[in-house]
C-alpha cells in the first residue's frame, strides 16, 4: 500500500467530516451580515424631499413627534394568553382556571373603559426566542440570528443601528432598570441605569424588587424621556416552576400592580408600552419556534386618545419588530437603518381632525417612510451579501417603485379619493411584508433537514472510521479500491445533484453539493459493510474498543448533552483523563506487567512477553507523575461565567498587568526557566537517542536556532511586561523590538521547519558508513535496486549489515564511540523528526499566549512524554507487524488535547477568546487585513489541538523507541569497563527500534492509516455529540449560550486537529521517503 | 466445602450490610438532629467505626484463613500495630489521590480526609483482616488469576465495586440540581457506600453462579 493513497484516504475521510459539519452548520447556525450604517435626521431615507407634514415642526425628524416620552415595560416571557382578557364564561364549556389566566386585570379594565386609548396585540416574535436575541430585535428591528457576521465577539454590544442609539444621539435621556443583559448590549448608552444580575434563574424576586424600588421615584422625578423597565420574574418563574404553578399567579398579579401604578402616574404626552419579549412552552422554557414560545403580549396605552376605532373582538396579530419603526416615528426619530419591521399604521391616524382622508394620508406617509427605509436597507444589504433570493428581490423592487409612484402622485393631488389612498397603503404593506418574509426565509429558520443530514453524515463518517480501522489489519486489505470507488460514486452523486438543481433552476449551493458528494461516496462502503455483516462478522467484532475505554468514550459522548457538564468540562476532562491513567496502571498490574514476578508469590502461568516486563516497573511512577502534572496544569484554569463562586487563576493574565516588582521578576524568571527547561529537555532527549550528533542541518538548527528562539522569546517578554517602565528615550527602540522579536522567532521556527522538511534524516551518514572496508551487502542483488519493492527488501538487509559491521568493528577497536550511536540514530529517526517539529511548532504558539502559560507548555511536553512511556509499557513489541495503536492510547491523547485547551486558559465561549494574540508582533493592529489576526487568534485558541494532532504519530513510534531502554541499561555498566564486555549480551541483537517499522512497509502504512482513523473517530464522536446535543436541545435555555458555542469550538478544533494530524502523518512519510533515499545513496556509494 | 464457604460468606456479608444500616438508624436515638446528609461527617465516623468493628468481629469468629502459626502476644501486638499503620497509610494515600483527582487542596481538608477514611474502611480493612499486613499478598489478590479462595475472590469484588461506586459518585457533582447531596464529598461517600453494599451483595451470588468455573489453586 502506498503512502500517497493513505494520505488521500484520510483526506477523503476528513472531507466527509467537513461536509457533515458544513451541512449541519448551514442548517443550525443561521448567519446574517451586520451592517453598521446609521440612519440620521438630516438624511431622508429615500430620494426626494421628506413627505407630507414632516418639515417645519420643531423636533421633527422624518416625521413629527407624537409623544415626547415613553415608558417601556418589558416583562420577560409575557406570553400572549397571560395578558389576554378573561372572556365571560361560556355556558357549556367547563370553566378552566389556570393560574396565569386573567391576572393582568388592569389591562382589561383600561381596555374596557378607554377603548380608544389602549390596544392589546398578539405580537409574534421571531425565533430564536432567547432574551438577548429578542432584545436585539426589539431595538434594531431586524432578525438577529445566533451569529451575526461582523459582530464583535469580544463583547455583546450591538453594532447595528438601534433605537437606543437614535434616542441618545437625539439627546433624549434614557433611563434603564432591570436585567443586566442591557448593560452588555448598550454599554454607556443610558443616562441613568439600575442593573440587576440576571444570572440566577431560580431567583424570582431580586430583579423585580430592585426595579420597583427605583421605578416610581424615577418616574416622579421627571428626569427621563424614555424609561425602560425589564422585569425578569415571570421568566424565571417559568423556568423554575412552569406557567401552571401558583407562583406564576402571584408574579403576574405583582406585574399587574406595577402597571397599575405606572398608569396612574402617566402624563398626557407619554406612551406606555407593555411587552413580552417572547412566550414560554408548557414547561416554561423558550428558545425555539413553537406557537407558545413566539406569541407574546403587546399592550399600548396613552392618556390621550390613540385610535380612531374601538378594538376588534379578537386582538390583532402583529410581528414583534413592528414596534421599532412605530416607536421611532411616534417619538420623532429616524427609523434604525437595519429595520425590516412594518409600522403599525393604525397608530398614525390623526385623531383630532377625524377626517378619513387626512388620517389615511398620515398612515400612508408613515408607511411610505418605512418602506423607503426598508428599501434603502435592502439595497445596501444585497450589495454587501448574496444570501437574498434574486427573483423575489426583483419582484419587491418593482412593487416598491409602483407603490412609491402611486403615493407621490396622490401627494400631488391632495384631493384624491380615500380609496386610492387605501390601495397605496395596501401596496406598501404588501411590499413590507414581502421583505420580511424574504428575510425570514433566508435568516431565521432552523433547517431540520439539513441538521439531520449533517448529523447523519457525521455518524456515517465515524462509523466508517471504526470499520476501516478494523478492516485495515485484515490480511487482504487494499486501499485503492476503497478509495477509487467512493470517489466515483461521489462524483456521480454531484453530477446527478447538479443536473437536478440545474433542471429545476435552483441556486447551486456548494454545501449541499459537497454533502451529496460525501453521502454518495460513503453509501458504497456502508452498503458493503451491510452486505458483509450478516454472513461473517458478529456484532461484537464491530466494536473492537476495549470495554473500559468504550465506557469512558460513552461518558464523554453523553456529557455533551448536559449543559452542566459542558460548563464544567475542564474539571470533567481532568477527571476522565486521571481515570484513564489509573485504569492503564491498574490494567498493567492486572496483567502482571507492573511489578517483576519475583514480588508475587505465585508464579504466572501465562508468562508475559519478554521485553515489556522490564519497562513496567516504572509504570506506577509514571502514572503518579501524570496525575501530578494534570493536577498542576489544572491550577491554570479560567472559570466559566456560569459558576460565580469559582475564581479564575490569576496566573493567566500577562505579566504586564502585575503590580509588584519583585513578584513580577520572580515570575519572569520562572517563565524563562520553563523555556530553558523545555529546550534542555528536548536537547537531552535528542542526545539520549544520539540524534544530536548528526551534522544534518535540522540538528544544527536544534543546537543553535532553538536557543536563539528562547532568547528572542525571553527578550520579548521582558519588553512587553515592562514596556510602560521604559525610559522615554528608549520607547521607540522598545516598540521596534516588540515588533521585530516575535516575527523573528516565528521566522526562525518556520525556517527550522523548512530545514526539517528538506533534510529530515537526522542520522550520521558517511562519517561512519562510508568506510571502504565493507563487505558486499547483498547477495541476491547485483546492481542498484530498480524498483520500490527491491528497495523495500534491500534496505532492511543493509541495516542489519550495518549493525554487523559496527559490531565487528567494535570488537576490533574495543571502543564505543559514535559507532554504536549510529544505530540508535537510525532507530529513532522518525521520532527525532517529530519531536523537533513539535518543539519548533510549540515556540511560536507559546509566544502567542501570556507569559506564564509557558509553564503549562512545559507541563504539556512533560505529561505527553510520561503518557507515551506509560502507554509503551503496555504494548508488547511486535516484531514484524501488524502494528496497532491501542484505543486507550488514542483516547488518552485526545483527552489530553482537550485538557490542555482548558489549562492554557481557554473556554469554549466567545467572550473568553484571547484577542490580544492578534497583536503579538503587530502592536499597531493589522489595518484592513482580517486573515492574519484571525490566524493568530486561531493559533492561540487551538494550539493544543494542533500540537497533539501533529504529535499523534508518536503514539505509534514510541513503543519501538522504548525498546532500546532495556538493552541500553544493561550496556551502561559495561561501557566503563571495556574488558568485561564479553558477556551474554554479546550475541544478542541490537534493538532495531523504529527500523522495525521500515522492515514491514505495508504494515507501517496500515498502522499510520489506522492511527489516523482512530484519532479521527475519537474526535468525530465529540463533534457528533455536539451536533446532536445542539439539535436535540435547540429549545433549551442554554442553547445559544452553551451548546452552540461548544459546537462551533468543537468544529473548529476538529478542523485544526484533522489538518494537524494530516501534517504529522505526512511528516512521518516524508521522513520515511528520505530514509529510503538516504539508504539508497549508501548502496550506490558502496557499489562504486 | 465450597458451598459451605459461600454460605458463610453470604452471612458475613449480610452482617456487614446490617452494620451499615444500623449506622444510619441507631445514632438518631442518641444524638439530636442526626441525619446522614446534614451531619455527614458524624455519620462517616460512625459508619467507619461500625464497619470496622463488624469486620474485626467476623474475622475473629469466622477465621477465613487460620494460618497464623505463631501466636505469641508480641507477634500479635506488632501485627496489630502494623495493621493500624497500614490503615493510616492507606488513608493518606487515598487523600493524596483525591487531591490529584481534583479535590480542593486546602479547603475542606477534614471532609476529604474522612472520605479517605471511609473508603479505607471499605477496602483496606477487609484486606487487612483477610490478608494481614502483607503487601505481596494484596498485590497477588488484585491481579489476574491471583485469588486462592472464595474469601479472596469476594474481597476482590467488593473492593473493586467500592472504588467503582466512589468513581461514579463523582459524576453528579457538576450538575446544577442544587441538591444537598451534591456537595463534595457527600456524593462520593454515598457512592462508595452503595458500591460497597452492592459488592457485598453481588460477590456471593456471582461466586455461586460461577462456582463451576472457579478453580482455586490451593483448594
Amino acid at each position: 500500500m502506498q503512502k500517497i493513497s493513505v494520505l488521500l484516504f484520510l483526506a477523503w475521510v476528513c472531507f466527509l467530516f467537513y461536509a457533515g459539519i458544513a451541512l449541519f452548520t448551514s442548517g443550525f447556525l443561521l448567519t446574517r451580515l451586520e451592517l453598521t450604517n446609521h440612519s440620521s435626521c438630516q438624511e431622508p431615507p429615500g430620494p426626494g424631499p421628506l413627505p407630507w407634514r414632516s418639515q417645519g415642526e420643531p423636533g421633527a425628524c422624518w416625521m413629527a413627534a407624537r409623544f415626547s416620552r415613553v415608558v417601556l415595560v418589558l416583562i420577560d416571557a409575557l406570553r400572549f394568553d397571560f395578558a389576554q382578557p378573561q372572556r365571560s364564561h361560556v355556558p357549556g364549556e367547563p370553566s378552566v382556571s389556570l393560574p396565569f389566566l386573567g391576572k393582568l386585570g388592569s389591562l382589561q379594565r383600561i381596555l374596557e373603559i378607554q377603548p380608544h386609548h389602549a390596544r392589546l396585540y398578539q405580537s409574534k416574535a421571531d425565533p430564536p426566542t432567547t432574551t438577548m436575541q429578542r432584545l436585539k430585535a426589539l431595538t434594531t428591528g431586524s432578525l438577529p440570528t445566533f451569529i451575526d457576521a461582523g459582530s464583535n465577539f469580544a463583547s455583546y454590544a450591538i453594532v447595528e443601528d438601534n433605537l437606543i442609539k437614535q434616542l441618545t444621539s437625539a439627546g433624549r435621556r434614557v433611563v434603564f432598570m432591570g436585567d443586566d443583559t442591557w448593560k452588555d448590549l448598550f454599554p454607556g448608552a443610558f443616562s441613568q441605569a439600575f442593573f440587576f444580575s440576571s444570572f440566577n434563574v431560580r431567583d424570582l424576586h431580586t430583579v423585580d424588587n430592585g426595579i420597583m424600588e427605583h421605578l416610581y421615584p424615577t418616574m416622579d422625578s421627571g428626569e427621563w424621556d424614555v424609561l425602560i423597565a425589564h422585569f425578569l420574574g415571570v421568566d424565571h418563574c417559568g423556568h423554575k416552576h412552569g406557567p401552571h404553578h401558583p407562583e406564576m399567579a402571584k408574579k403576574l398579579s405583582q406585574m399587574d400592580q406595577v402597571i397599575q401604578g405606572i398608569v396612574e402616574r402617566l402624563e398626557n404626552d407619554t406612551l406606555l408600552v407593555v411587552i413580552g419579549d417572547h412566550g414560554m412552552t408548557k414547561s416554561g422554557d423558550h428558545g425555539g419556534d413553537s406557537e407558545l414560545e413566539i406569541s407574546a403580549a403587546l399592550f399600548l396605552y396613552s392618556p390621550t386618545a390613540l385610535f380612531l376605532r374601538a378594538p376588534p373582538e379578537e386582538p390583532e396579530v402583529v410581528p414583534q419588530i413592528s414596534l421599532v419603526p412605530t416607536l421611532a416615528l411616534l417619538l420623532g426619530l429616524p427609523i434604525p437603518f437595519g429595520n425590516i419591521g412594518e409600522v403599525m399604521a393604525e397608530l398614525f391616524s390623526a385623531v383630532e381632525d377625524s377626517q378619513p382622508h387626512s388620517s389615511a394620508l398620515a398612515q400612508a406617509t408613515a408607511l411610505y417612510l418605512n418602506a423607503q427605509q426598508v428599501f434603502r436597507f435592502l439595497h445596501t444589504y444585497s450589495a454587501a451579501a448574496q444570501d437574498l433570493q434574486v427573483e423575489e428581490f426583483h419582484r419587491l423592487n418593482n412593487l416598491f417603485s409602483k407603490a412609491s409612484a402611486d403615493y407621490l402622485r396622490l401627494l400631488q393631488s391632495p384631493q384624491g379619493a380615500e380609496a386610492a389612498l387605501q390601495t397605496v397603503i395596501t401596496e406598501l404593506q404588501e411590499f413590507l411584508r414581502g421583505v420580511r418574509a424574504m428575510c425570514i426565509e433566508s435568516w431565521a429558520r432552523f433547517s431540520l433537514v439539513r441538521m439531520a443530514g449533517g448529523a447523519a453524515l457525521l455518524a456515517a463518517a465515524c462509523f466508517l472510521c471504526l470499520l476501516i480501522a478494523q478492516w485495515a489489519t485484515s490480511p487482504g486489505f487494499h486501499l485503492r479500491p476503497l478509495l477509487l470507488i467512493p470517489v466515483a460514486w461521489g462524483l456521480a452523486g454531484v453530477v446527478v445533484c447538479a443536473g437536478l438543481l440545474a433542471t429545476t433552476e435552483l441556486k447551486l449551493d456548494p454545501v449541499v453539493l459537497g454533502a451529496v458528494a460525501a453521502m454518495g461516496s460513503v453509501l458504497h462502503i456502508l452498503w458493503k459493510a451491510w452486505a458483509g455483516w450478516g454472513s461473517k462478522r458478529p456484532l461484537a467484532a464491530l466494536l473492537p474498543i476495549p470495554r473500559p475505554v468504550l465506557l469512558l468514550l460513552l461518558i464523554r459522548f453523553a456529557a455533551f448533552f448536559s449543559d452542566s457538564f459542558v460548563v464544567a468540562e475542564a474539571r470533567a476532562i481532568r477527571f476522565l483523563l486521571g481515570s484513564l491513567i489509573l485504569l492503564l496502571v491498574a490494567q498493567l498490574h492486572w496483567e502482571g506487567k507492573l511489578l517483576p514476578p519475583k514480588l508475587l508469590t505465585i508464579p504466572r502461568f501465562s508468562a508475559p512477553t519478554g521485553p515489556s516486563r522490564h519497562k513496567g516497573t516504572h509504570a506506577l511512577g509514571l502514572g503518579v507523575g501524570l496525575l501530578l502534572c494534570i493536577r498542576l496544569a489544572g491550577l491554570f484554569h479560567r472559570c466559566p461565567e456560569e459558576t460565580p463562586a469559582c475564581h479564575s487563576s490569576p496566573w493567566l493574565s500577562p505579566l504586564a498587568s502585575m503590580v509588584g516588582g519583585r513578584a513580577k521578576n520572580l515570575w519572569y524568571g520562572a517563565c524563562v526557566g520553563a523555556l530553558v527547561a523545555l529546550l534542555a529537555a528536548v536537547r537531552l532527549w535528542l542526545r539520549r537517542y544520539g540524534n544530536l550528533k548528526s551534522p544534518e542541518p535540522p540538528v544544527l538548527f536544534v543546537r543553535w536556532g532553538l536557543p536563539l528562539m528562547v532568547l528572542g522569546t525571553a527578550a520579548y517578554w521582558a519588553l512587553s511586561s515592562g514596556a510602560d517602565e521604559a525610559p522615554p528615550r528608549l520607547r521607540a527602540l522598545v516598540t521596534g523590538a516588540s515588533v521585530v522579536l516575535p516575527r523573528a522567532v516565528a521566522g526562525l521556527a518556520a525556517s527550522g521547519l523548512l530545514l526539517l522538511l528538506w533534510r529530515p534524516v537526522t542520522a550520521l551518514a558517511e562519517a561512519t558508513m562510508g568506510a571502504p572496508r565493507m563487505r558486499t551487502v547483498l547477495t541476491p542483488f547485483s546492481g542498484p535496486p530498480t524498483s520500490q519493492a527491491d528497495l523495500d527488501y534491500v534496505v532492511p538487509q543493509i541495516y542489519r549489515h550495518m549493525q554487523e559491521e559496527i559490531r565487528g568493528r567494535l570488537e576490533r577497536t574495543k571502543s564505543q564511540g559514535p559507532l554504536t550511536v549510529a544505530a540508535y540514530q537510525l532507530g529513532s529517526v522518525y521520532s527525532a523528526a517529530m519531536v523537533t517539529a513539535l518543539t519548533l511548532l510549540a515556540f511560536p504558539l507559546l509566544l502567542l499566549h501570556a507569559e506564564r502559560i509557558s509553564l503549562v507548555f512545559l507541563l504539556l511536553f512533560l505529561q505527553s512524554f510520561l503518557l507515551l512511556h506509560l502507554l509503551a509499557a503496555g504494548i508488547p513489541i511486535t516484531t514484524s507487524g501488524p502494528f496497532t495503536v491501542p484505543w486507550q492510547a488514542v483516547s488518552a491523547w485526545a483527552l489530553m488535547a482537550t485538557q490542555t485547551f482548558y489549562s492554557t486558559g481557554h473556554q469554549p465561549v466567545f467572550p473568553t477568546i484571547h484577542w490580544h494574540a492578534a497583536f503579538v508582533g503587530f502592536p499597531e493592529g493589522h489595518g484592513s487585513s482580517t486573515w492574519l489576526p484571525a490566524l493568530l487568534v486561531g493559533a492561540n485558541t487551538f494550539a493544543s489541538h494542533l500540537l497533539f494532532a501533529v504529535g499523534c504519530p508518536l503514539l505509534l513510534l514510541w513503543p519501538f523507541l522504548c525498546e532500546s531502554q532495556g538493552s541500553q541499561k544493561r550496556r551502561q555498566p559495561h561501557g566503563n569497563e571495556a574488558e568485561a564486555r564479553v558477556g551474554p549480551e554479546e550475541g544478542e541483537e541490537e534493538p532495531l527500534m523504529e527500523m522495525r517499522l521500515r522492515d514491514a512497509p505495508h504494515h507501517f502504512n496500515v498502522a499510520l492509516l489506522q492511527l489516523g482513523l482512530k484519532y479521527l473517530f475519537v474526535l468525530g464522536i465529540q463533534i457528533l455529540a455536539c451536533a446532536l446535543a445542539a439539535s436535540i436541545l435547540r429549545r433549551h435555555l442554554m442553547v445559544w449560550k452553551v451548546f452552540a458555542p461548544k459546537f462551533i469550538f468543537e468544529a473548529m478544533g476538529f478542523i485544526v486537529s484533522s489538518v494537524g494530524l494530516f501534517l504529522g502523518l505526512a511528516l512521518v512519510m516524508r521522513v520515511d521517503g528520505a530514509v529510503s533515499s538516504w539508504l539508497q545513496q549508501l548502496v550506490l556509494a558502496q557499489q562504486r | 466445602m465450597k458451598n459451605a464457604d459461600i454460605k458463610r460468606l453470604l452471612y458475613t456479608h449480610l452482617l456487614c450490610i446490617f452494620s451499615i444500616i444500623l449506622s444510619i438508624f441507631i445514632p438518631s436515638f442518641f444524638l439530636e438532629n442526626f441525619s446522614v446528609l446534614e451531619t455527614h461527617l458524624m455519620w462517616l465516623c460512625i459508619c467507619s467505626v461500625f464497619v470496622t468493628a463488624v469486620n474485626l468481629v467476623l474475622y475473629v469468629v469466622v477465621k477465613p484463613n487460620a494460618s497464623s502459626k505463631r501466636s505469641s502476644l508480641s507477634y500479635k501486638v506488632t501485627r496489630f500495630l502494623k495493621c493500624c499503620f497500614y490503615f493510616l497509610m492507606s488513608c493518606f494515600v487515598f487523600h493524596v489521590i483525591f487531591v490529584l483527582y481534583g479535590a480542593p487542596l486546602i479547603e475542606l481538608v477534614l471532609e476529604t480526609f474522612l472520605f479517605a477514611v471511609i473508603l479505607s474502611t471499605f477496602t483496606t480493612v477487609p484486606c487487612l483482616c483477610l490478608l494481614g499486613p502483607n503487601l505481596k499478598a494484596w498485590l497477588r489478590v488484585f491481579s489476574r488469576n491471583g485469588v486462592t479462595s472464595v474469601w479472596e475472590n469476594s474481597l476482590q469484588i467488593t473492593t473493586i465495586s467500592s472504588f467503582l461506586g466512589t468513581w461514579l459518585g463523582a459524576f453528579p457533582i457538576p450538575l446544577d440540581w442544587e441538591r444537598p447531596w451534591q456537595v463534595w464529598p457527600i456524593s462520593c461517600t454515598l457512592g462508595a457506600t452503595f458500591g460497597y453494599v452492592a459488592g457485598l451483595i453481588i460477590s456471593p451470588l456471582w461466586i455461586y453462579w460461577n462456582r463451576k468455573q472457579l478453580t482455586y489453586k490451593n483448594n
